[in-house]
């Protein structure tokens, strides 16, 4: 992804707001933008959502085959992510195969999933050894405006809450995808020395550095990354994740219904 | 990597006298030994022991960047390149970049562009690169403790080391520097590399299930290792470029 040019004026006045408790769009440094989420948005997925963060939109589908566990884990199903930063969300997006931020983006957001056992992939197997279930999570970025990590933890997680296992395939009945736990990213950005939280495109294009934390449903942190050149005091660290944490429940609960 | 089915699953991380499969107490290192300066090409390099880890880092540059197009006019770029023998774990790696290594090369890059003075270079790029030849849990601390001496001996201007360790909890118990099957076994690994004379973070991944407490044991235990890492650089820098007695008697060239 090459970079944008971000003019010197734009990045004084986004850090000099922020440092004065204000954000260009009007939201409070704490403050997340309108999340809406709608599942089932393509029919031909077995669950899929597409999820609007203020105008960050992010299709995530989830299709779901039979195949071959691995070796090392044969009474388990498979989850496999991807994420695709189309040419269309950006001027800053190239086609070709997946750039370390696509791949950084796919990982992180597996991570959450994953280790927190969202969907409990023992309960994917069809026959050990031979037969399970396979996950593929596909991330579809449609607009990029700033903080894909969080719209595409969002998306993936409303896509998986509606999937149907297809039953069909195996001559059983479709049935729900079990989806056990709900955790939920929020992404902080560090401008100069002022920290906010979900941040738009321009203040993502100047943040200094970006932490991710992945709360569950009880608090409980579940996966973390931080990101871009800048750094963060053990402190500050510690004010995301209990920010994160508040965060975290209003957002499960429409991320849920 | 929780879930292999044909490994005994009571297996014992932490005995009844707090003491780990290695021996080792929940705020204890493996033996880490680093030397600095061994490869004759690269601008700088060090090697590093870390338990069952062995590591080489080497350090190019500031030299033009390529590709092209990346280059900063206003400053150097620090590019970070983490690979993994395909011989350095048990069952045989495909050679070249998959996608765990893409990521770490990401976030070490990142962890160095934070220290290096990248402005006094404009349009370069600092090459760094990690190569794993023996891994065993800890790979890209090992890694990033490496590489920073191997800037150091690169003569690469950084505000500091930065040095790197993880710590993570095993049957319910917040421990240091987790090895393999601490790493396969436990509840979760929170890798981390601090700038050592400040204690800023610039880099700190997690997986697996903290609480806050945990967390905040899991940093100290950190920060603290990553206090004696450090010195553990120094020694190896000095080791390379102190001069001695013996050394001025014989009229200065030695090394």
């Amino acid at each position: 992804m090459s970079s944008e040019v971000v003019s010197e004026l734009m990045r004084e006045a986004i850090v000099k707001l922020a440092a004065s408790g204000r954000r260009a769009d009007g939201r409070a440094r704490d403050e997340v933008r309108h999340l809406s989420v709608e599942k089932n948005y393509v029919n031909t997925a077995e669950g899929s959502a597409r999820v609007k963060l203020g105008d960050t939109d992010v299709l995530v589908g989830v299709k779901i085959n039979i195949g071959v566990p691995y070796p090392d884990t044969p009474n388990s199903g498979v989850l496999t992510t991807s994420a695709e930063l189309i040419p269309m969300a950006s001027p800053t997006f190239e086609s070709g195969p997946p750039s370390p931020t696509a791949i950084e983006l796919a990982r992180v957001v597996d991570r959450g999933i994953r280790e927190t056992k969202t969907v409990d992939m023992e309960k994917l197997c069809i026959v050990p050894k031979e037969k399970v279930w396979v996950l593929f999570i596909d991330i579809h970025i449609l607009d990029y405006d700033g903080n894909l990590f969080d719209a595409a933890s969002y998306g993936t997680l409303a896509a998986l809450s509606s999937a149907k296992l297809p039953g069909s395939k195996i001559g059983a009945e479709d049935r729900p995808l079990p989806v056990d736990h709900w955790p939920i990213s929020v992404t902080a950005a560090k401008l100069r020395d002022t920290i906010v939280f979900d941040p738009g495109l321009d203040e993502e294009r100047i943040a200094d550095a970006r932490l991710t934390v992945a709360t569950d449903e009880n608090g409980d942190i579940r996966a973390m990354q931080k990101g871009l050149r800048g750094s963060f005091s053990f402190d500050e660290v510690r004010q995301v994740i209990g920010t994160a944490r508040r965060l975290g429940n209003g957002i499960r609960e429409i991320v849920r219904q | 990597m929780d879930d292999i089915e044909h490994i005994p699953k009571q297996i014992k991380l932490v005995d009844d006298n707090g003491r780990r499969l290695d021996g080792r107490r929940l705020d204890e290192l493996r033996p880490i030994r680093i030397e600095a300066g061994v490869l004759k090409r690269p601008d700088g390099s060090a090697y590093i022991e870390w338990g069952g880890n062995r590591v080489l880092a080497a350090v190019y540059g500031p030299r033009e960047a390529h590709p092209r197009h990346l280059q900063d006019p206003a400053r150097a770029l620090v590019q970070c390149r983490y690979n993994m023998a395909p011989f350095s774990v048990s069952d045989r790696k495909r050679p070249g970049p998959d996608r765990r290594s893409v990521e770490i090369s990401k976030v070490v890059s990142e962890a160095f562009s934070a220290v290096v003075f990248t402005e006094q270079f404009p349009r370069t790029s600092v090459d760094v690169y990690i190569e794993v030849l023996q891994a065993e849990a800890g790979t890209r601390c090992a890694g990033i403790t490496a590489a920073s001496v191997a800037l150091a001996d690169a003569g690469i201007p950084m505000r500091d080391l930065i040095a790197s360790c993880a710590s993570g909890k095993i049957a319910g118990q917040v421990a240091l520097d987790l090895n393999k099957e601490e790493d396969n076994f436990g509840d979760a690994d929170c890798p981390t590399a601090i700038v050592a004379r400040t204690g800023e973070i610039v880099l700190l991944q997690m997986d697996g299930h903290l609480t806050e407490d945990e967390f905040d044991r899991a940093m100290k235990l950190s920060m603290d290792a990553i206090r004696r890492i450090n010195e553990m650089q120094r020694d190896a820098l000095r080791r390379r470029y102190a001069v001695t007695a013996m050394d001025e008697a014989l009229g200065g060239d030695a090394a």
